[in-house]
C-alpha cells in the first residue's frame, strides 16, 4: 500500500504520454501534457508526506504537532503555475495553427511535414 | 510515421519507461516514512522565525522569496507570449458579431441562471481578496487568491455579456494590474536591499502570529502577486475570448 501513490504517479506519466502520442487533436495533446505534469505533483506530495502528519498550517494546531513537509508543497504550487503558463502558450499556438491550416489534427500541419 | 507504427513504438518505449519509473520509485522511502530534514526544521521553527502560520505562504514569500520572483516573471513572460502569438494578423479585424458579443447565451441558459452568474461577481471578488490577504494565516495567498479574483469578470461573461465583461475588466486596467504586480514584487525585493541590506529580506514588523497584520512582508508580497496573477490570467483569457468572440477575417 505504501507504494501506491508513486505507482499512480508512474501510471499518470505513462498514460499522459500515450495521450500525446496517440492524439489526433492538438487540444487533446495539450490536455495530455497536463496529465503528464500532474504526475509530478503526486510524486512531490508523496515524498513529503509524514504518516499521521497534519497540513503545515499552524493556525489551529500547536507548533509541536507532527506536520507534513511544506517545502515540497511550495514546489507543487510553483509547478501548477508553470503548468498554467505552458498550457496557455500552447493553446495560443493551437489557435494560430487552426487559423493557418483550418484543422487541429497534427497530421494536417503541413509546415511540419515539408 | 503512420499512426500504427507510432503506437507500436510507444508501446515499446512507454513499457520500458514505466518499468524504469516503477523500479526508481521503489527505491524511494515508503509513503509516509519521511526522512527529509528541511521540512522538519521549517515545521519546527517557521512560525517563531517569521510569525506566519501558513508555512506554504511563509516559504513562498519569505524563505524561497527569490524563487517566487522568477516564478512570477515566468508567468509574466508567458502572458506576453500569449499576447504576441494572438496578435492581430494581416487581414483580421475586431468586430462584435451583434448577437454574439453583446448578448450570447450558453446552451440557452435561463434568465435566472444568468442573473445568478452576474450576482456572483462581487461575491467572487470578496472571496478572492479574503484569500489574498489571509495567505499568511490560513491556506491561500497571492497565487490562489489571484486566480479567484481573475475568475470574477468571467461571471459577466457567463451571464451572457462579453462586452460588459470587457467593461468590468478593460484591457488597460488588467495590463496595468499585471505590470504593477510584477514590478511591485521586484521593488519589494529592492526595498529589502535598501532597508535590510539583503534582496527580499524582511524588514517589515512581524506582528503577532495569527493576526491579519503579521508575517512582515508576507502580506505585502501576497497582494502584489495577487494583483499580478489576476491581471495575467485576465489578459490571457481576454486574448482567447477575443479570438472566439471578436476577431473576424484573416487568411485561411
Amino acid at each position: 500500500m505504501s507504494f501506491l501513490p508513486f505507482a499512480v504517479a508512474a501510471w499518470l506519466f505513462v498514460i499522459g504520454l500515450y495521450g500525446i502520442v496517440s492524439s489526433n487533436n492538438l487540444v487533446r495533446t495539450i490536455i495530455s501534457l497536463t496529465v503528464v505534469q500532474s504526475s509530478t505533483y503526486l510524486v512531490l506530495l508523496g515524498v513529503g508526506y509524514v504518516s499521521g502528519g497534519k497540513g503545515a498550517i499552524f493556525a489551529d494546531i500547536t507548533q509541536v504537532s507532527k506536520a507534513v513537509d511544506p517545502v515540497v508543497q511550495v514546489l507543487v504550487l510553483t509547478d501548477i503555475v508553470i503548468e498554467a503558463t505552458v498550457t496557455g502558450l500552447l493553446l495560443a499556438l493551437a489557435v494560430q495553427a487552426h487559423k493557418r491550416f483550418g484543422s487541429l489534427d497534427p497530421h494536417d500541419l503541413r509546415a511540419l511535414r515539408d | 510515421m503512420s499512426r500504427r507504427a507510432r503506437l507500436a513504438l510507444f508501446a515499446l518505449a512507454g513499457g520500458g519507461l514505466a518499468a524504469v519509473l516503477v523500479i526508481g520509485f521503489t527505491g524511494l522511502p515508503d509513503f509516509g516514512a519521511y526522512h527529509g530534514v528541511y521540512g522538519r526544521i521549517i515545521d519546527g521553527i517557521g512560525v517563531t522565525l517569521r510569525h506566519g502560520t501558513d508555512l506554504i505562504t511563509l516559504l513562498n514569500f519569505d524563505v524561497r522569496a527569490f524563487d517566487t520572483l522568477g516564478e512570477e516573471f515566468i508567468l509574466f513572460a508567458s502572458v506576453l507570449g500569449i499576447v504576441l502569438i494572438l496578435r492581430q494578423l494581416r487581414g483580421e479585424r475586431q468586430e462584435p458579431h451583434k448577437e454574439e458579443a453583446e448578448e450570447h447565451s450558453f446552451a440557452r441558459a435561463s434568465a435566472a441562471l444568468r442573473t445568478l452568474a452576474l450576482g456572483l461577481v462581487p461575491a467572487i471578488v470578496a472571496i478572492g481578496v479574503y484569500i489574498v490577504v489571509h495567505g499568511q494565516i490560513t491556506p491561500g495567498g497571492g497565487f490562489q487568491g489571484g486566480v479567484i479574483l481573475a475568475a470574477a469578470p468571467l461571471g459577466a461573461f457567463l451571464a451572457g455579456r462579453y462586452l460588459s465583461m470587457k467593461a468590468i475588466a478593460p484591457h488597460l486596467l488588467i495590463e496595468w494590474g499585471d505590470a504593477i504586480g510584477a514590478a511591485g514584487y521586484a521593488l519589494l525585493g529592492l526595498s529589502g536591499l535598501v532597508f535590510a541590506g539583503i534582496f527580499l529580506r524582511n524588514y517589515i514588523p512581524l506582528g503577532t502570529p495569527g493576526h491579519l497584520l503579521s508575517g512582515g512582508q508576507l502580506d505585502v508580497a501576497s497582494v502584489f502577486v495577487g494583483l499580478e496573477v489576476s491581471g495575467a490570467f485576465l489578459v490571457a483569457w481576454t486574448q482567447f475570448l477575443d479570438q472566439a468572440m471578436l476577431v473576424r477575417g484573416g487568411q485561411q
